[in-house]
């Protein structure tokens, strides 16, 4: 289990003081995986430097399984960093060495004599997926694979935590599903507390049990995936679960007004659009939607357009009455300005950032 | 052809000079590399930003002893050198003296190659080798040093290359070898024949080193 505690990191750039952490709270516990995910510039570098203590924090702590590690000596921070596992974007395999070799290398810092190196490389290289692997160099393997010597390197010291910092960034779908399947098995197989930094919400929504929202060095929203993913006002939901801009259509509800639904779980289910046009006696079109399973729950997030004559406030209500969230759909006059005063009625909501993160 | 075999000259005193020029730039190649290495680790190391910066340290070391040193012109500094060749080798003739001024007229010129070696090492490798738990020294050795090893090898090539050419001009002042041969002899008393001869020798010389060295270079490259 790692905790980090109002953790901050001011620079000094020239006289100027740069915030690049404003108090980072989070909490992970032991066999599963969070996901940190925020633009480039959010503070994700700095976290990710303070966590594996490249940079001492200015203040707050990180501690692992109640162990603090942002107070330690200089000359114990190297024991502190091997509890530590830490995978990168580019997994910065040394070149020199094979395979074999680089997982060794953390082992050899430490004097491990050497046939047991040999059979921990060959342990790991298991792990991994990678026998028969040992003597290539890095050069001959492909991304993926080298991610996956990269993940045995990260393990090779037996850490607590492993720390992924855009792990699946430069790789291809389909090998960004394997590395996430390989970490996913190896947190469960390891009881391994896994933090996932990435800006990539597919990451988190294939492997993350928790999500934290990073901007401007603050966590601004974070919990269970299927909690955030259920809000329908949270920007990860947004991000999550996205929608395509959409016009309304043309026709008979061109100026009806606009809905947006999020089901989750059991109501994901019901029949609940039918539900709402047999009992208004009215019409829905769907703009626009998207359904996803996630944390091991179905979701599905709407854009509906009602008739011109429905009553709004009314089919909230009753969508609400049933736990299903649901709110007028954010102005999509950024979108379309010239069918902005008529398609959508005083639309209440002010912030209307549609992707979200991506 | 027949003149070459001939030739008094070249028959009596091309072994010798053949052998003090590989003395001149064996020696100082050994003395350069010994100490432009750690020279040039420390000179990145110790740059702001590295893994150990001492800024007054490394600007006195960079800017003053290496650049000064570099700005000189070797004739020069060969020439003014001659006292402490003296000193250090109790002779200011031959090619052991010789090998002092060419020692320290490359020494920087090397440390600056091998500085730049090291800046070209990925930096995500210097963090991943940190995070692993590596002291410095585990990380100048294991990582800085290991992975630019092809480029180092080859950067010792260029300046084992440069100690050819500097030990020529050596021989003009004392150090003997290919250079004072083709001087004495080829220059002024007009011999063409020895002149050609030393010519092509260097070039050979030059040659073997450049392709040994690039050999070698490829070899230790797994990029």
């Amino acid at each position: 289990m790692i905790t980090v505690t109002d953790l901050r990191k001011v620079y000094q750039q020239g006289k100027k003081e740069v915030v690049a952490l404003d108090g980072v709270t989070l909490s992970v516990p032991k066999g599963s995986i969070h996901g940190i995910i925020g633009h480039s510039g959010a503070g994700k570098s700095t976290l990710v430097r303070c966590l594996t203590l490249l940079d001492r924090p200015t203040s707050g702590s990180v501690s692992i399984d109640g162990t603090e590690l942002s107070s330690v000596k200089d000359s114990e921070i190297r024991a502190a960093r091997r509890r530590i596992g830490m995978v990168f974007q580019h997994a910065n395999l040394m070149d020199s060495r094979t395979a074999a070799g680089n997982v060794a290398h953390p082992l050899e810092l430490v004097k491990t004599p050497k046939d047991q190196i040999r059979t921990r490389v060959a342990e790991l290289l298991k792990l991994v997926g990678l026998e028969g692997f040992e003597n290539a160099y890095p050069s001959q393997l492909s991304g993926g694979q080298r991610q996956r010597v990269g993940i045995a390197r990260a393990l090779a010291s037996d850490p607590d935590v492993l720390l992924c910092d855009e792990p699946t960034s430069a790789l291809d779908p389909a090998t960004t599903d394997e590395i996430l399947d390989l970490i996913q098995d190896l947190t469960k197989r390891l009881q391994l507390t896994v933090l996932i930094i990435t800006h990539e919400m597919n990451v988190v929504k294939r492997v993350c049990e928790s999500v934290s929202l990073l901007s401007g060095g603050r966590i601004i929203e974070h919990g269970a995936l299927r909690d955030v993913a259920a809000d329908l006002d949270s920007k990860l939901a947004k991000a999550l679960l996205p929608l395509p801009p959409s016009e309304s259509l043309p026709g008979a509800l061109q100026r009806g007004p606009v809905l947006e639904i999020l089901f989750s779980g059991d109501s994901a289910k019901e029949p609940v659009l039918t539900g709402v046009a047999r009992h208004f006696d009215i019409d829905i079109n769907v703009l626009a939607g998207s359904v996803e399973t996630l944390g091991g729950q179905q979701f599905g997030h709407l854009r509906v357009q009602l008739a011109e004559t429905a009553d709004a406030d009314a089919v909230l209500a009753y969508l609400h009455e049933r736990g299903i969230g649901a709110k007028r759909a954010a102005s999509a006059a950024a979108q379309d300005p010239d069918n902005a005063g008529s398609a959508l009625p005083a639309s209440v909501l002010a912030t209307g950032d549609q992707g979200g993160i991506s | 052809m027949n003149d070459i075999f001939s030739n008094p000259v070249l028959a009596k005193a091309l072994p010798e000079a053949i052998i003090e020029t590989l003395q001149m730039v064996g020696i100082s190649s050994f003395f350069t590399v010994l100490i432009g290495l750690p020279l040039g680790v420390f000179l990145h190391v110790s740059a702001p930003g590295g893994l150990r910066p001492m800024p007054v340290t490394n600007r006195i070391l960079s800017d003053v002893i290496v650049n000064i040193t570099r700005s000189i012109p070797f004739a020069i500094l060969m020439v003014a050198l001659i006292p402490l060749a003296r000193a250090l080798t109790g002779t200011s003739l031959g090619p052991v003296a010789a090998s002092v001024s060419l020692s320290i007229g490359t020494i920087p010129f090397f440390a600056r190659l091998v500085e730049n070696c090291l800046r070209d090492v990925h930096h995500g490798k210097i963090d991943a080798a940190q995070v692993m738990g590596s002291t410095k020294m585990q990380v100048i050795n294991k990582v800085m040093l290991r992975e630019s090893l092809p480029a180092l090898v080859a950067a010792a090539t260029t300046t084992v290359v440069t100690l050819v050419g500097f030990s020529a001009m050596a021989g003009l002042v004392g150090g003997g070898g290919l250079g004072k041969l083709a001087y004495n002899y080829g220059f002024q008393r007009f011999d063409v024949t020895v002149m050609l001869v030393t010519i092509v020798l260097i070039i050979v010389l030059v040659q073997v080193i450049q392709l040994v060295g690039e050999r070698i270079s490829r070899r230790l490259d797994h990029r």
